[in-house]
């Protein structure tokens, strides 16, 4: 079920009603059962492998717990009848049990994980090697496992490292995976907050059923009004990279950022906005991104929850863990500066390259990752070259049109990487690119060029006019959230507003079966 | 402390450490802050700070900082 | 107390205003189907009729090109109308006689047996040719649940806005002409005018499946009951268009159908010398359809078997009919020189 679906407006307009009029103690329950009806909508393979991670991670974490209070157990005893060194043995020796268990359920999630987002490409490399016949190539991708997992393992990680206790009901767990709008464009979110707040009893409040509709109806606008439209010119710019080069890229980049932000964007909108209709509140996602002034800072605006995750659970321990700190240690002879590097270089290069592995399969987003993570570390080490220039033009630095010098720099440098996830192979992406600065053809592509990718001036003006307006309330919403202040101008206000974006959408949007004069061509028979 | 507030200078010379309390949330250290960080804190007080405790609220200010450092030293002992 | 009421007031006005807008923009990027593709308007102008038919032909365009109303009466004072439409398919034309069966109760009913070749649904837009127009009612709701291709939604046939949205950025002239109008009619009780001429060349041959598909003759069952139940007489006609093909095995079919269920079937292709039409001088292209002057001679030859095997009654010197008839055969006329003046 995708969220532009009659089939989800519907789902949705039935489970509303029906959690709020079931006693309180099982609306948890009739969340699960819908979890249920919508994990097995989009195929059953799905959820098996839903409930293995759920099974996996439960037993795991559940284990862990017991040996945490065992290991307190036995300790409390050792107290006064053993020596420290013994006592700091049996310590280790449940840690490594714990190690084990945690190793254990690792391997088996993102196995799964892996196997279903790489099986078809090694599925087709197999093939294509040994004439073997294709695995896993019938496997979609289960309707979002990349974020389920990351989720339900981030809780299994705060599990191991004692900093939340371990849920007893693995139902509750359940809820928490398999919480139906985190799986079509997540966030991922965070058991102690998500998972809580979705077992707990939930009392209808239309004030807030008012604001979650509003941001569910901005998330559509966002999505069909511009991003659906634009997707259509960029999937044909991106078809042809013989054809499309030279300024097409450019606009290619400009209008693939506004595509991307508005789906992406719409969509947590969307998600967000049904959990708060839900009584759930969800992370932000999203922080005016575009507004960044350097590629690290976009990336703690742009999918925050992904950034965070690695952070928390890959890139921290990663730079402290032992071998980085031996690591560190071995190269102070080459210098100081150097060793103390070493360990936050290599931690950086690792996640960027996981992030871009985690966002596809195909070689190009590995590269998109790693360029990534090397553009944020020069950024990092030319930090005192720009202090100096702070320094010594401190009216032009502090100027307004500066700061829009570095927002506009960090769009176009986020935009150039983003290039490789538009191709299919890391060749065409870099010829694109460079194609750029070699081909100037602007002529051709005002002169016929933008009007061939199937969209008329019309779309064009509209997408454009939708693309003012996001940035508008952008401004706006940099002095306090909207919705807010919407609703502080009384109900009536806040419906209104809500039907003008309900009407927008059903006229403007891009949806349906896409009428097209060339369609009645008339076929005597 | 002062010690630690030494280090954090040396990062960030333009950032009042002693009144700062959103280090982490306002954006001062970014991650590849806090890693450098952590390295020059291993080297100085000689204490291993575990992945778990490096979350914004152990970073946000100088003196939530030195508090964890103190305790992780504490309980080494 | 007052406030919540204002409240509530104002939240049932802002709806009232936005559904008001939304049905006005619906309507102007609905297709108007009046001056391009006008065959979409054939469905909605039966509405319009002022007096009952005795035959209702039904049918893809071998009945609205060929069959003519103004001379059925002119000639025999039989009134009729043809509820056909573009590529009208078995299940479109059972739906649109029940749906002509609320109002009225024809003594005839003529169908044409082409679309049977057809099984499945074939393109959405017929589909929407021939739907659009249809009043709402239980018809309407059956037609669209069988006539649906894939990827097309239900709702988007109650609520056109859904559909037709996207032409907000392509409008004409006509859409605004007949956005809050529906403008004159384009067809004569159904029948639409050609009077060109294209004389009939070879007929290429074609792969065919020797049978009829079982789902269309199942709908031709439906037909026949509906007509049984209501007391209507069914004829079954292959109109005498001599492409596309009507193989001879599925003539033998029909006609085994007709016999089973006592109904009369004519193949009038085999009679087209008797009927007098030449498929040099009458039709518009190439022996696909009839121009004007193929109607009338059909209509004059097949009146004559209405009339003396159903025994209808000459409505001709009834006021209400004359009058009705006699605006309708100058518009007809009228059209008939406009448009041969534009040959």
């Amino acid at each position: 079920m995708l969220f532009p679906s009659w089939a989800f407006l519907l789902f949705l307009a039935v489970l509303v009603p029906v959690y709020y009029l079931v006693p309180k103690r099982i609306q948890w329950i009739v969340l699960l059962l819908a979890n249920g009806v919508f994990v097995c909508f989009a195929g059953t393979l799905g959820a098996v492998f839903m409930a293995v991670t759920v099974a996996s991670v439960y037993a795991a974490s559940r284990g862990m717990d017991t040996l945490f209070t065992r290991q307190r157990e036995t300790l409390a005893e050792m107290k006064t009848t053993h020596t420290k060194e013994e006592r700091k043995a049996t310590r280790l020796r449940f840690e490594k049990k714990r190690r084990l268990i945690l190793v254990a359920c690792l391997v088996l999630n993102f196995g799964i994980l892996f196997a279903l987002k790489y099986g078809a490409m090694l599925g087709k490399l197999s093939a294509g090697l040994f004439g073997v016949k294709a695995f896993g190539q019938d496997l979609a991708l289960t309707m979002g496992i990349s974020f389920y997992t990351f989720s339900t393992v981030g809780y299994l990680l705060d599990v191991y490292r004692e900093t939340i206790p371990a849920e007893r009901n693995p139902f509750k767990l359940a809820l928490f995976t398999s919480f139906f709008p985190l799986l079509v464009q997540g966030p991922i979110t965070r058991f102690e907050t998500v998972g809580r707040a979705l077992a707990e009893p939930h009392t209808f409040d239309g004030r807030r059923f008012l604001s979650a509709a509003l941001r569910i109806a901005w998330g559509y606008w966002k999505k069909l009004i511009v991003a659906d439209r634009l997707l259509v010119a960029v999937k044909a710019l991106c078809a042809k990279p013989s054809v499309y080069r030279g300024d097409f890229i450019f606009v290619e980049m400009l209008l693939y950022a506004a595509c991307l932000y508005a789906d992406f964007t719409g969509g947590i909108d969307i998600t967000i906005g049904v959990g708060e209709m839900l009584g759930v509140r969800i992370e932000e996602n999203f922080i005016r991104p575009y507004f960044s002034k350097s590629i690290s800072e976009y990336w703690r605006r742009w999918h925050i929850t992904l950034g965070e995750w690695f952070k928390r659970y890959v890139y921290y321990p990663l730079s402290v863990s032992k071998p980085m700190r031996d690591l560190s240690k071995n190269t102070r002879r080459i210098g100081v500066g150097f060793s103390r590097r070493v360990p936050v270089y290599l931690a950086t290069i690792l996640v960027w390259a996981l992030t871009g592995a985690w966002h596809g399969s195909n070689l190009t987003f590995l590269v998109w990752g790693i360029l990534n993570g090397v553009v944020i570390l020069i950024s990092e080490e030319l930090k005192p070259l720009y202090a100096r220039f702070h320094q010594r033009f401190p009216k032009l630095s502090a100027s307004a049109f500066y700061r829009g010098f570095t927002v506009i720099r960090t769009v176009l440098l986020l935009s150039s990487l983003r290039i490789l996830d538009c191709y299919g192979t890391v060749r065409d992406a870099f010829s694109s690119f460079f194609s750029m600065f070699t081909t100037w053809n602007w002529s051709a592509v005002f002169h016929g060029g933008v009007q061939s990718l199937g969209l008329s001036y019309y779309d064009y003006a509209i997408a454009f006019c939708g693309v003012l307006v996001m940035f508008a309330l952008s401004v706006v919403q940099r002095k306090g959230a909207i919705r807010p202040r919407i609703q502080k101008r009384g109900t009536v206000f806040s419906v209104c507003v809500l039907l003008v974006l309900i009407g927008t959408i059903l006229i403007f949007g891009r949806y349906g079966f896409g009428f097209d004069a060339s369609q009645f061509i008339y076929n005597r028979f | 402390m002062e010690q630690l507030l030494d280090i954090l200078r040396e990062l960030h010379p333009e950032t009042d450490f002693e009144t700062e309390t959103r280090l982490v949330d306002g954006g001062v250290l970014a991650s590849f802050d806090i890693v450098m960080l952590i390295t020059r804190i291993e080297e100085e007080f000689d204490v291993v700070i575990p992945a778990k405790d490096i979350v914004p609220e152990n970073f946000n200010s100088a003196k939530a900082l030195f508090a964890l450092i103190t305790r992780i030293g504490e309980q080494d002992d | 107390m007052k406030r919540k009421g204002f409240t509530v007031i104002g939240i049932l006005l802002s709806c009232i205003v936005c559904f008001g807008a939304l049905t006005a923009v619906s309507r102007l990027t609905a297709p108007k189907y009046h001056d391009t593709l006008i065959d979409g308007h054939l469905t909605g102008e039966y509405y319009d009729e002022t007096t009952d038919h005795d035959v209702l032909f039904i049918g893809d365009c071998e009945v609205f090109e060929h069959f003519s109303p103004v001379t059925l009466f002119n000639e025999y004072g039989i009134t009729s109308y043809i509820r056909g439409g573009a590529q009208q398919l078995a299940w479109h034309s059972y739906y649109m006689l029940e749906d002509a069966l609320k109002t009225e109760t024809p003594k005839v009913a003529v169908f044409n047996v082409l679309a049977l070749k057809y099984g499945e649904p074939q393109s959405e837009a017929y589909n929407r040719l021939n739907l659009d127009g249809m009043r709402f009612g239980t018809a309407k709701l059956g037609a669209i649940r069988v006539s649906m291709t894939e990827g097309e939604d239900f709702m988007s046939y109650l609520f056109p806005l859904l559909r037709y949205h996207d032409r907000i950025t392509a409008l004409t002239k006509e859409d605004l002409t007949y956005w809050f109008s529906k403008g004159d009619p384009v067809s004569f009780k159904g029948y639409v005018m050609h009077t060109g001429v294209d004389p009939a060349t070879e007929v290429p041959q074609e792969n065919y499946d020797p049978k009829l598909p079982e789902t269309s003759m199942a709908w031709l069952a439906k037909i026949a009951d509906l007509c049984e139940q209501n007391g209507v007489a069914l004829v079954l006609i292959k109109s005498p268009s001599i492409y596309p093909v009507w193989h001879a095995e599925w003539d033998d079919e029909i006609a085994a159908f007709a016999k089973a269920r006592g109904l009369r079937y004519d193949n009038l292709i085999a009679e087209n010398d008797l009927i007098g039409i030449d498929m040099n001088t009458d039709t518009y292209d190439q022996g696909q359809h009839l121009n004007v002057s193929g109607a009338e001679k059909l209509s004059r030859w097949f009146g004559a078997i209405l009339q003396s095997e159903y025994g209808l009654t000459d409505h001709r010197g009834e006021a209400a009919y004359d009058a009705d008839y006699a605006a309708l055969t100058e518009r007809y006329e009228n059209e008939k020189q406009r448009l041969s003046e534009g040959n």
